[in-house]
């Protein structure tokens, strides 16, 4: 099943212990005439982890770190490792992942085939912009070793390709220095969508900014929200991570407010599971963020950064259709148009999204990449089986809107792109260079998910469906 | 558009499920007119029997008229250690599987003065063993899935056994009390096992029978199954009459019932 819980596949797993139990996979493969897909955590909204009815290899169990340099803060890792272990294992040294996601349970291979980003992409770009160099096993049963400077083809081209080229083995990231555990956070609130890019954009070169936008609200308060901008704190007498007592401290609580135990808190959850109940929950964040325009507060860097942790299991609050997101990137002089016919079309909507989040972006040199230098916007719907169709239309319409503006999507939270929109925002000659590399690394069309063969079939061979 | 590895296959979206379905017996009757109804649902589906002209033909009219997509698979319902294979083959070409029908069935002509152990055999094989494997496959996958429809074709003639045809009323009678087995099995997990039994129907079959009593068509019979597929229902006559007629006929006690002429 997806993370998100609204797309779901029968599959034949596989887990290998090694190089060769992978080798052996692909080769079983070729002689079924099977294909291979491959998962990591499994933290993907869409179906990008889910290869229906084929072959699954399960990658979580390669979660060893192979070297870690705490002077120059550079560390090995197997494809497996998740986030979390890798800031619970280097927070004490004094570094942090410069790029982490909105929770931690993501595999770095996960994170380095989608080329994630966190809440600071100004400043610091995607994951892939810190990846050193990776050891990769193509399916044509070559190992290869790629940094810039080695095979930059490969380098730039499987960064971002969603698992179609290869299997990442191993990678050497450059963790980011901090001196505390901390960031000093502000939270700002803006009365309008104009305020809210402007806000976050006037903070792009902060650490951290990340814009809350209700969804839920058309006409005059179209996009009002909250923005949060956050600094590391590096002051010489801050708490600075030393032994395991003081990361511990930094972990997330296991109660809100410090009575509500969290991992029980979305059946509470649940009760908002509808149209008022959105309205409600987005209307009183953001009179609450009104009433602390300004405040500052000081959190640790994973509270601040893996908010998607603070309640486990809350996505069963939307059980049992699940819920989807849809992110689109738009550039800096259409996106104020775009989000408010965006956020206009769903406030109108039937479905109206739960929760909308803005972020900015700057470019970067990857072969398949949704970065722009512009804004991106996600928003996340709760699926149910009576808007199934209406919000299948209205994210088409989206999709319109944001390609006319030159907009881009982003694979690892996709569960509705179709293959016009996906050959329209990559264009011809970036798909050209993709069926290059994909015949180069994988001659006999190994590699599929059900993500690839539903946004770009031809990638495969297949023909475009009837729908 | 037979290959199933290049095919035009739907490829199921987050939004837009599709739903995927396998007949077996799917090339004539009842099976054809049920294989052509769910397509213009939007079925994806796997058609299976053992005559490949007829799939052939069926499945152009089904990717070239209506909104479903089908492909088809040859197979003979004994050859019975041909399924596990075939049923892994199948799923694959499908992407999935949310429902499965069987409906293979044959039966010879009503005659109470033949005596055959082979037809008998044939009968035995083909309407109640051949389901056996596929079932058991069909029932672990949903299981797992907790989800899934399972759908098999019995008759009116299994609820009591007629001197003209026992080994086809004995195996749609064993069919009925196997899937009622699977039905009580499956149900807390989320799966729906459907037992359809139709009365007189113009197919083949009815040639075989020795008179004819109120026969719907083939497309009719389709119509009420559908129905009885989108309401989940548990156990269902076709048409609904039929319930009265085989209460009737069940109540009649076995010492009268040996003398009567059905």
């Amino acid at each position: 099943m997806a993370w998100g819980m609204a797309s779901e596949a029968c599959c034949y797993v596989y887990y290998p212990e090694d190089v060769n139990d992978l080798l052996e996979i692909f080769e079983l493969a070729k002689v079924r005439g099977m294909t291979v897909g491959f998962r990591g955590a499994g933290q993907s909204y869409g179906d990008a982890s889910l290869n229906g009815e084929q072959i699954l290899v399960d990658l979580s169990g390669w979660n060893r770190i192979l070297d870690w340099d705490p002077e120059n803060g550079l560390i090995t890792v197997q494809s497996g490792v998740t986030i979390a272990q890798l800031w619970r294992r280097v927070a004490s040294s004094g570094w942090w992942p410069p790029v982490v996601p909105g929770t931690m349970n993501p595999t770095v291979g996960g994170c380095a085939s989608m080329n994630i980003h966190g809440k600071n992409h100004w400043q610091v770009g995607s994951f892939g912009d810190h990846v050193i160099d990776f050891k990769a096993l193509l399916p044509s049963g070559q190992t290869v070793c790629c940094s810039r400077l080695e095979s930059p083809d490969l380098y730039y081209g499987m960064l971002g390709s969603f698992g179609m080229l290869g299997c990442f083995l191993s990678m050497t990231l450059q963790l980011k220095k901090i001196s505390s555990g901390e960031v000093q956070v502000t939270a700002l609130s803006a009365a309008n969508l104009h305020d809210l890019l402007h806000i976050i954009d006037a903070h792009k070169e902060e650490d951290y900014v990340v814009g809350w936008v209700d969804c839920t609200v058309g006409s005059s308060a179209i996009g009002r929200g909250i923005v949060h901008t956050a600094r590391h704190l590096d002051l010489p007498s801050q708490n600075i991570l030393t032994d395991a007592v003081a990361i511990n401290t930094h972990e997330l609580p296991s109660k809100l407010l410090g009575v509500l135990p969290a991992k029980h808190l979305w059946v509470f959850l649940r009760m908002f599971n509808h149209r008022i109940g959105y309205k409600i929950i987005n209307a009183v964040r953001y009179y609450l963020g009104l009433l602390r325009n300004g405040h500052g507060f000081v959190q640790s860097l994973a509270q601040f950064n893996f908010l998607l942790d603070y309640i486990p299991n809350w996505k069963r609050a939307f059980l049992p259709g699940g819920l989807i997101q849809y992110q689109c990137f738009v550039p800096f002089r259409n996106a104020h148009t775009v989000f408010h016919k965006i956020i206009q079309c769903c406030a109108n909507s039937k479905s109206p999204p739960y929760l909308g989040v803005i972020k900015r972006h700057k470019t970067d040199d990857f072969l398949i990449s949704c970065n722009l230098d512009g804004y991106s916007l996600a928003i996340d719907f709760s699926v149910k089986d009576s808007n199934r169709a209406g919000l299948s239309s209205l994210l088409a319409e989206l999709d319109k809107i944001v390609l006319e503006a030159g907009g881009r999507f982003y694979f690892a939270k996709d569960s509705t792109l179709k293959p016009e929109a996906t050959r329209s925002f990559l264009g011809p000659k970036t798909l050209a260079r993709l069926m290059d590399l994909k015949l180069g690394c994988d001659p006999d069309g190994l590699l599929q998910s059900n993500l690839s063969r539903r946004i770009l079939p031809e990638l495969h061979g297949y023909q475009v469906d009837k729908r | 558009m037979n290959d199933p590895n290049k095919s035009s296959i739907t490829f199921s979206r987050p939004l837009e499920r599709v739903t995927r379905a396998i007949i077996v017996g799917a090339s004539s009757g009842i099976g054809e007119a049920l294989a052509l109804r769910l397509a213009r649902e939007g079925y994806v589906l796997a058609l299976l029997s053992r005559s490949e002209d007829k799939l052939q033909t069926l499945c152009e009219k089904i990717n070239n008229d209506t909104l479903g997509q089908a492909v088809y698979f040859v197979h003979d319902v004994k050859r019975t250690e041909e399924v596990p294979e075939l049923f892994l083959k199948v799923c694959t070409a499908l992407g999935g599987l949310d429902l499965f029908v069987y409906n293979a069935g044959i039966q010879f002509p009503n005659d109470p003065t033949v005596y055959s152990a082979e037809n008998d055999l044939d009968t035995f094989h083909v309407n109640l063993l051949g389901l056996v494997s596929w079932l058991n496959l069909v029932s672990i996958r949903f299981q797992k899935l907790k989800s899934g429809h399972i759908v098999v074709v019995g008759s009116v003639a299994g609820d009591r056994g007629r001197r003209g045809m026992p080994a086809y009323t004995a195996s749609k009678s064993g069919l009925h009390t196997y899937v009622e087995g699977f039905r009580n099995r499956l149900y807390r997990h989320g799966v729906v096992v459907t037992t359809v039994k139709p009365g007189q129907v113009s197919t083949a079959l009815l040639k075989n029978t020795d008179k004819e009593l109120w026969p719907i068509s083939a497309d009719l019979a389709a119509e009420y199954m559908w129905r009885a597929i989108k309401r989940r229902r548990l156990v269902v006559y076709v048409p609904s009459r039929w319930l009265l007629i085989s209460w009737l006929i069940r109540l009649v006690p076995s010492i009268l019932f040996r003398k009567l002429n059905i």
